[in-house]
């Protein structure tokens, strides 16, 4: 019964997920349009993606309690890398993603073996570091490819037709769907496997992972390559949906706003940070249009100024969810029906 | 060779703020094991206090620097002093999700300074005498550079003094090399975790109120952008150590300016992250050990 559950529910959802673009349905309060217009498919859309990036961030943060603060990076190197062999290069579609794959394998593979040579929050400053490097580079603007402060444009003269234009925003629907349960399946996967069982050890206790006569460090390098890759996949479907690179995703502020997705959900709980992903991404998008509805705009400044930004009602939230939820909304169900969660910890050895 | 040594002057006032952020951030991570994202965020409230004072309080450029300067510093102390005890305290012994409620607070204290000043840069009014120049070696150096100097240097003698010669003092330094021992011969070191935490509070203020004389303006994005490369400054010199802080603070900022300039803009800042790839690679611990002094 319970396994059938554990199968029947994730399909349910997906089901749902993918005849959205088929209903004409409308939700006044949450959405603009109906739910088969363009704008709203198009912010669904960018809600599914970010499910897919925060669950591959979880695989580090929540899974191998590595502490992260460079996941931007790997989500840039997508979105910029294909923007600029596309359109600087005017390469192929096929030669660009190959090439994509090979930088999008072999940078974190570099750079995670240099940084996981310091544990705990050095680890998280060493990572924030190489991010800052990246973001330098963009806005650098060398040779004109990255097109510094503006970002750069798109060639759609190698994009599939389907993903092209307004009228397929539909498909690209679908393409960010296929991307999250794609990071779903090699997640489960990678987690049920034994190197899985050893990444939950080490963010247990890496000591005695240690004391058993395993060496972490290629285990977290693992952990480390297998999200950062399925992060750059997901900055090609940002590039596809967005239409173009812009900086905002090679700030550090980016990597955080993953930080607060997961632990918003529930860090180590797959449907936690996928909910977490979906959820931060909508609040985001509604609370800047609340920020410029005349109700809003009406208020006093004490109430105004406060209510018009919606970084900080996201991290006012976030702070009083780490104090009062700490398992996140996945912990929810659990707690409502007055069970104390099985407790998944944060990862504590950063203090050492 | 004027060049070098305007190069040089200027990359001294540059590690200046540095240390100042990276000396706080060192002794609250040493001490506490908190890694206070919210640093930068202080950064950015010390720097629009003292451009805010300054404005209400009018009169001569000086004397608004200087009154917003102080006021920015005390309100600097009072918001960390607040953020320890209403938010870092009561999740004592739990440091990830200490810093989970730092990056809170980094964001949303930013989108806050942004949402109630707005984006766009605000100019600190200096007197004149900051914009004369001093010939050095045949360089004219713009005077504030060695006021952020100076002040560096008398604050690292000071926290130095500090450390060594009093009974807080002495309480932080054995806490840093090892807390439980000093809790278990009596002494309460949760008071020590303010006091530190005000001081850092206190010095990115005055981070803050610096950097507005050393670019002019204050904008809401300094905050971050000090506080990666001081994260950088306390990785390489080592956690917990203030002479540490203060050599790899001047080391950076030098390899920043030197190749920001030599070799192109954008340069520097690259290089800053390669010299801490090379110091991990080849000294993990950083480069002081782990002992306030």
């Amino acid at each position: 019964m319970r396994r059938a559950l554990g199968i029947g529910v994730p399909v349910g959802v997906l089901l749902v997920l993918a005849v959205v673009p088929e209903l004409g349905l409308d939700i006044p309060l949450l959405f603009n349009g109906p739910l088969d217009s363009p704008g709203t498919l198009q912010l669904l859309a960018l809600c599914l993606l970010f499910a897919g990036i925060a669950l591959s961030y979880d695989l580090l943060f929540g899974v191998t309690g590595l502490l992260s603060f460079g996941h931007a990076l790997y989500v840039a190197v997508g979105v910029y890398v294909t923007a600029i062999a596309l359109t600087r290069w005017e390469w192929g579609l096929v030669p660009t993603l190959a090439f994509v794959a090979v930088v999008g394998l072999a940078l974190p593979l570099v750079l995670g073996a240099v940084s996981l040579r310091v544990g705990g929050i050095a680890f998280a400053m060493v990572t924030l570091a190489f991010a800052q490097a990246g973001t330098v580079l963009v806005q650098k603007n060398p040779y004109g490819w990255t097109g510094g402060e503006e970002g750069t444009g798109l060639n759609y003269e190698e994009i599939p037709d389907g993903f092209v234009g307004v009228l397929n925003t539909k498909n690209l629907y679908w393409l960010a769907l296929a991307y999250v349960v794609l990071v779903f399946v090699v997640v489960r996967l990678a987690v049920g496997s034994s190197a899985g069982h050893v990444w939950r050890a080490i963010r247990e206790n890496e000591p005695r992972v240690e004391v058993l006569g395993l060496n972490p460090v290629p285990f977290k390098l693992i952990a480390f390559v297998l999200a950062s890759f399925l992060a750059v996949l997901g900055g090609i479907v940002w590039l596809l949906l967005i239409g173009g690179a812009t900086p905002e995703v090679t700030t550090a502020n980016f990597t955080l706003a993953l930080l607060v997705m997961v632990v918003l959900g529930g860090a180590g709980t797959r449907s936690g940070a996928m909910l977490g992903g979906f959820l931060y991404t909508l609040l985001d998008q509604r609370l800047g249009s609340l920020a410029g509805s005349s109700e809003v705009q009406g208020l006093p400044d004490v109430l105004r100024v406060p209510l018009s930004e919606p970084l900080f009602l996201l991290g006012a939230l976030f702070i009083a969810l780490v104090f009062f939820v700490p398992g996140g909304l996945a912990s929810l169900p659990l707690r409502l029906r007055g069970l104390r969660p099985k407790r998944e910890p944060l990862p504590e050895k950063a203090a050492a | 060779m004027s060049t070098l040594v305007l190069l040089t002057i200027t990359g001294l006032g540059l590690g200046a703020m540095y240390f100042l952020v990276a000396s706080g951030l060192s002794l609250i991570y040493g001490l506490m094991g908190v890694l206070n994202f919210a640093h930068g965020a202080l950064i950015t409230v010390g720097a629009y206090a003292a451009w805010w004072i300054g404005e209400q309080v009018g009169g001569g450029f000086g004397t608004r620097l200087l009154v917003g300067g102080a006021l920015g510093i005390v309100v600097g102390a009072a918001v960390a002093a607040l953020i320890e005890l209403v938010l870092v305290r009561p999740l004592y012994r739990r440091p990830v999700e200490q810093v989970l409620v730092t990056v809170g607070l980094a964001l949303a204290l930013g989108a806050l300074v942004q949402g109630i000043w707005g984006a766009d840069p605000k100019p600190i009014l200096l007197p004149d005498w900051m914009f004369d120049t001093t010939t050095v070696l045949g360089a004219n150096v713009p005077n504030d550079r060695f006021v952020e100097i100076g002040i560096a240097a008398a604050v690292l003698v000071g926290l130095t003094a500090f450390l060594r010669y009093t009974r807080f003092g002495l309480v932080i330094r054995a806490g840093v090399e090892n807390r439980a021992m000093v809790t278990a011969l009596g002494i309460d070191v949760r008071r020590a975790f303010t006091i530190v935490f005000a001081l850092g509070g206190a010095l990115a203020a005055l981070a803050g109120v610096l950097s507005g004389v050393y670019f002019g303006v204050v904008d809401p994005a300094r905050g971050t952008s000090l506080l990666i490369f001081a994260f950088i400054v306390v990785v390489i010199g080592g956690f917990g150590s203030i002479g540490g802080s203060a050599v790899a603070a001047v080391a950076v900022a030098l390899i920043q300016q030197y190749a920001n300039f030599y070799a192109s803009s954008g340069i520097g800042d690259l290089a800053v992250v390669m010299l801490l790839a090379a110091v991990l690679l080849v000294r993990p611990g950083g480069l002081a050990p782990k002992v306030a002094h």
